[in-house]
């Protein structure tokens, strides 16, 4: 940096401090409320901090929920199939409008870039229609199949990776008779791991995050991912137990956060490039 | 054709296959069928029976569309301009030679990891009347307030005043706007310090190096952003459903074209109208995203091309 730059303005230091704490807020009392015993929650004026953690709150949100762990597996399961299907799949496609040239490529990637413009609700009902064609309502099949027929976004994130390694890579290979297969499996997918990761990472978070897609295709309660069970806890119960509420909401969040956490550096990576290219 | 080309137009439908098929299924017949749909009548149990634009009749003639039409572009309108401006001042706050920067960025940009649900259910809370902890931290400046001019300002009770009820929603996603404050502080470490010490030299101060170095050469990314942003807000749906405990809000104060599409459809099981619906989201989305572009081409400065 340099010297006539280096000096930070008091009022930028104070508005940082100051909007740092608005944005941790929420989180604080999250988590303080998740640990108050029921009366603490409605006091007023509030009260900041429990007046002694009662950590019980916990495994009584998970029991209010029903079945806690039955919900975290489908959802860690709809996660894992959505995320191998999205990676693989993306990158093939990918592949294919990066690393080849064929007559159509540049059309076909146009209309690939337009669809990111369709959202979900403008597209569910038929979608709706097809799934319940196929009988595949009330299974999870509508929630994770689509994810092997590569989205948009990711096969555009990708393919900016796959352009950046240098072609020569690809030409040599060729001319030693490799396979179009094999140069994708072992030359490009290895050199992409970074993308791959991200990619990786944005699929998990999107489908554990999921609210609509699991409400309008899943029937019966056994299916239910956390995010649905969570809204069935807020729906059901009489009163309002915000600090069992408050406790089942961290612990929905608490996977994304420690996921987030581990991998920092790639994810905050990913999303810095993705308004940039 | 050459023998060579027909080769590879193959390998490259064979790698886009997988894509093809999920377009065909998921966007291009999706669509046309709404089409079809929105002429008919159509519960999904039973076939569809042709209607004409029965559907586009009763859509123009039904307050509660226009309630959903006026509160998305509203909910737009605001929320966008608004998180562009908290989003880009944070960055550029962010963008100093500051301590802890590593440290901030993580803090704006945690927010826009919590799910919807929880997202949601924690702003239900926070946005409670009494015991909320934004009315709470609001009521000692309404107090100070009313003790000097005399007025009797009440903190409002968010979620269930229909006046109010858009701004809870809005102040909510504010909070979970900090995936645009990492892209846009990328976008200022992007912008050469030359073109700042260049400025200084020349005697500007800082508002006028924001305004003619970093507001020019940040243009594409909040292009970008905010082409996504309107997508985004047009689709709205999970937060505003689960703030309201599953429904649309006092006096339909939350209800979004996404929460009358998804009533239309698994509530009424009235699937034409709400495939009517979708069509007029959509006919919103590409509308507004032409506007947008179409300004936005004037407006933007692409510095190497």
């Amino acid at each position: 940096m340099n010297p006539t730059r280096s000096s930070v303005p008091w009022f930028s230091r104070v508005a940082l401090i100051l909007l740092g704490v608005l944005f941790l807020l929420p989180f604080f009392w999250m988590v303080s409320t998740s640990l108050k015993p029921l009366n603490e929650t409605m006091k007023l004026p509030p009260q900041w901090l429990p007046s002694s953690p009662q950590w019980h709150n916990y495994p009584d949100a998970m029991q209010a929920m029903g079945p806690f762990w039955l919900y975290a597996r489908n959802s860690l399961l709809l996660a894992f199939l959505n995320v191998v299907g999205t990676v693989f799949s993306s990158a093939f496609v990918a592949y294919g409008f990066s690393r080849l040239d064929w007559r159509g490529r540049d059309g076909c990637f146009f209309v690939l870039l337009a669809t990111m413009m369709i959202p979900f609700p403008v597209v569910m009902v038929p979608i709706y229609g097809l799934f319940r064609a196929l009988g595949w309502i009330g299974t999870f099949q509508p929630l994770w199949v689509p994810a092997f027929l590569a989205g948009a976004f990711n096969v555009f994130l990708l393919r900016q990776f796959f352009l950046s390694i240098p072609r020569d890579l690809s030409e040599a290979a060729r001319i030693d008779g490799c396979s179009e297969f094999r140069i994708f499996w072992q030359i490009i997918l290895p050199l992409a791991k970074p993308a791959l990761l991200t990619v990786a990472l944005f699929q998990f978070m999107a489908t554990w995050n999921d609210f609509l897609g699991p409400l309008i295709f899943l029937a019966r309660e056994n299916q239910y991912t956390l995010a649905l069970g969570l809204q069935a806890l807020q729906g059901t119960i009489s009163g309002t137990p915000w600090h069992h509420l408050m406790a089942a909401s961290t612990l929905v969040l608490l996977p994304v956060l420690v996921l987030f956490f581990l991998t920092q550096r790639t994810f905050i990576r990913g999303i810095a490039t993705t308004g940039l290219k | 054709m050459t023998l060579g080309e027909r080769r590879n137009l193959i390998k490259g439908l064979v790698f886009v296959s997988p894509w093809i098929l999920g377009f065909l299924a998921f966007n291009l017949y999706p669509l046309i069928a709404s089409i079809w749909f929105s002429l008919c009548d159509y519960s999904v149990l039973s076939e569809p029976v042709f209607l004409g634009a029965q559907n586009y009749v009763d859509l123009w003639h039904d307050p509660v569309f226009w309630k959903a039409l006026r509160n998305t572009i509203i909910f737009a309108v605001v929320a966008i301009p608004l998180s562009t401006f908290l989003s880009i001042g944070l960055a550029v706050l962010l963008n100093q030679p500051i301590a802890g920067q590593g440290i901030y960025r993580t803090i704006f940009f945690l927010p826009s990891l919590v799910p919807a649900i929880s997202l949601a259910i924690l702003w239900q809370w926070m946005l409670n009347g009494p015991m909320g902890l934004v009315n709470n931290l609001i009521r000692p400046f309404l107090n100070i307030i009313n003790a000097v001019t005399g007025s009797h300002l009440q903190a409002p009770d968010w979620l269930n005043d229909p006046n109010f009820a858009l701004w809870g929603l809005i102040l909510t996603g504010l909070w979970g706007t900090g995936q645009a404050v990492v892209i846009y502080l990328a976008g200022l470490q992007e912008v050469p310090e030359e073109l700042y010490e260049a400025a200084e030299l020349d005697g500007t101060n800082a508002w006028q190096r924001f305004l003619h170095i970093t507001l020019p050469m940040l243009s594409p990314v909040i292009f970008f952003n905010v082409l996504m942003s309107i997508i985004g807000a047009l689709q709205t749906f999970a937060v505003p459903y689960i703030l309201t405990g599953g429904g649309d809000g006092p006096g339909r104060s939350l209800l979004f074209l996404a929460t009358y599409i998804y009533q239309n459809a698994f509530d009424y099981w009235n699937m034409g109208y709400a495939s009517a619906l979708a069509l007029c989201l959509f006919v919103l989305i590409i509308g507004l995203s032409l506007v947008t572009v179409h300004y936005g081409e004037k407006k933007v400065h692409y510095s190497d091309r």
